[in-house]
């Protein structure tokens, strides 16, 4: 069982310690340079610092849009595109429900979702070989 | 024991779609923290990786390293130990012992040698051999023997980096790092008491992914992990910024969750990933649990002063303070002896016990 599942709660201080604000602008730029250079940008929410409570605050206001994909490989995987059009949350968990990473992806489309050469291979051979038995 | 099969093969054996695989990169990325830029190159270095074996050793420690490493949720002990790495000693988590755990470690020697990595635990003692010995072979006997056929070498938590608690003064057996008595191979430092278990992960992950170590620092441990000191990485660093600071653990500073640096943070001097990778599945950290950071990752941070003593206050090492006042006084007498006994008495006033009154002490304003 994860241990956010316990049914022991614990109230999270309000802490305004001012590292939100950084973020929504290098979000912001990231945005601008998808819009104008189409460059993606990804940021790792593991390598910042981050008060209690002060990521939820982030994925509070970043929100749910009208994309959420669930992925089942190697473990779930959750791809959310927030209410900003083309920033995108992703959070991977392992086969044990555990967060293995969490990231916030600025894209038209994160690249996970795409299907890849390798499987389409494999799919091509697959679908052949199954109308061959027929 | 050794599946030599490429990692990007054995997955797809394995019914790992490149989706799949493709987040297997960019969590080990993160587990490196390496940038996320890096993956395209992570998933062509993967894809043609195959297992080291790693012999891991551990002498004078507490076993809380390999506690660290157990504990830890990304990746799985399981999932590195079958999928990642050949782990083919550790006395600890092996099922074999005594005379077989021995041959396992001498067969994985000559299979692998001069490709195995060793991983070390614990501090080596320099005095008498049997402080410290695995099936009566002195650690420093095995540590000699191990490393001569190694590849490369990680120094795990801060014993087998710099000698640690068993090396704090007055250090009774003598107790050394790795890397005083190994120097001819190369050796990656990953300090901590103990360390973040996907620190230890993450430069497992590097070898594996790279087949070389990471970039170090001057102290040997790897950039990536241990490039930024605590505090320029904390949330509370704001609060420091703004002269906001706890002065008691149960003040209104305190409640507010603002700087901890008067309650004795070392934060400011300790390079470590603990302010962003965090603990228990990235739960927290000491910081975030209230109590200052004691700078475990730091050379003799056993003897660094009171753990609850400012950086700014005077951290006078009472041990080398007496040391010298005893020499003066045996070599010049009375004059000197009283010297000796003001800077002793100076000294233990700025190393003092650590008692519940210091828990409770108010800062002087």
């Amino acid at each position: 069982m994860n241990s956010m599942d316990s049914s022991l709660k614990v109230e999270i201080g309000s802490y305004n310690s001012g590292n939100i604000p950084p973020l929504l602008h290098e979000i912001r730029h990231a945005l601008r340079n998808l819009l104008d250079n189409g460059e993606t940008t990804t940021i790792d929410l593991r390598g910042l610092p981050m008060a209690p409570g002060e990521q939820q605050q982030l994925l509070d206001i970043l929100g749910k849009g009208e994309i959420s994909v669930y992925l089942d490989a190697l473990g779930k995987s959750e791809i959310t595109e927030s209410i900003y059009a083309g920033v995108w949350l992703i959070i991977h968990y392992n086969s044990n429900g555990e967060v293995m990473g969490k990231f916030i992806e600025i894209t038209r489309m994160p690249a996970i979702l795409k299907a890849q050469t390798a499987d389409m291979k494999g799919s091509l051979a697959a679908l052949q070989k199954m109308l061959e038995e027929l | 024991m050794s599946n030599n099969k490429p990692l990007g093969q054995a997955l797809r054996e394995q019914g790992v779609s490149r989706r799949g695989f493709l987040k297997f990169c960019a969590t080990t990325a993160s587990l490196m923290a390496l940038p996320p830029s890096m993956v395209p190159a992570i998933a062509k270095a993967l894809e043609s990786a195959r297992r080291p074996s790693v012999i891991w050793l551990s002498f004078q420690e507490c076993t809380g390293c390999t506690e660290s490493l157990t504990r830890s949720h990304a990746p799985t002990l399981e999932g590195l130990i079958f999928d990642n790495i050949s782990l083919d000693y550790h006395h600890t988590l092996q099922a074999a012992s005594g005379e077989a755990a021995e041959a396992a470690r001498e067969a994985a020697m000559e299979e692998n040698k001069g490709k195995y990595l060793l991983v070390v635990d614990g501090s080596i003692p320099l005095g008498n051999p049997g402080y410290s010995t695995i099936a009566g072979i002195s650690n420093l006997e095995m540590l000699e023997e191990v490393a001569e056929h190694a590849a490369a070498i990680i120094a795990v938590g801060t014993c087998a980096a710099y000698g640690g608690l068993p090396h704090a003064n007055p250090n009774p057996t003598g107790a050394v790092s790795v890397e005083e008595i190994i120097k001819d191979k190369p050796i990656v430092n990953v300090p901590g008491c103990p360390p973040i278990p996907v620190v230890i992960t993450g430069v497992l992950a590097h070898f594996l992914t790279f087949g070389k170590l990471p970039e170090l620092d001057h102290l040997g441990r790897p950039l990536s992990f241990y490039g930024n000191n605590i505090h320029d990485r904390c949330y509370r660093r704001p609060f420091y910024d703004k002269g906001l600071f706890a002065n008691t653990f149960d003040d209104e500073g305190a409640k507010k969750g603002w700087c901890l640096y008067k309650l004795g943070c070392k934060g400011p001097v300790t390079y470590n990933a603990c302010a962003t990778i965090k603990w228990n599945d990235g739960t927290s950290f000491p910081i975030e649990a209230g109590h200052g950071c004691l700078g475990c990752s730091e050379p003799n941070f056993w003897d660094m002063g009171g753990f609850y003593n400012a950086l700014s206050e005077s951290t006078m090492d009472l041990s080398k303070s007496a040391a010298v006042g005893i020499a003066a006084g045996a070599a010049a007498g009375a004059a000197s002896g009283l010297l000796n006994r003001r800077k002793k008495s100076q000294a233990a006033a700025a190393h003092e016990t650590v008692t519940v009154k210091d828990l409770t002490r108010e800062e002087p304003s």
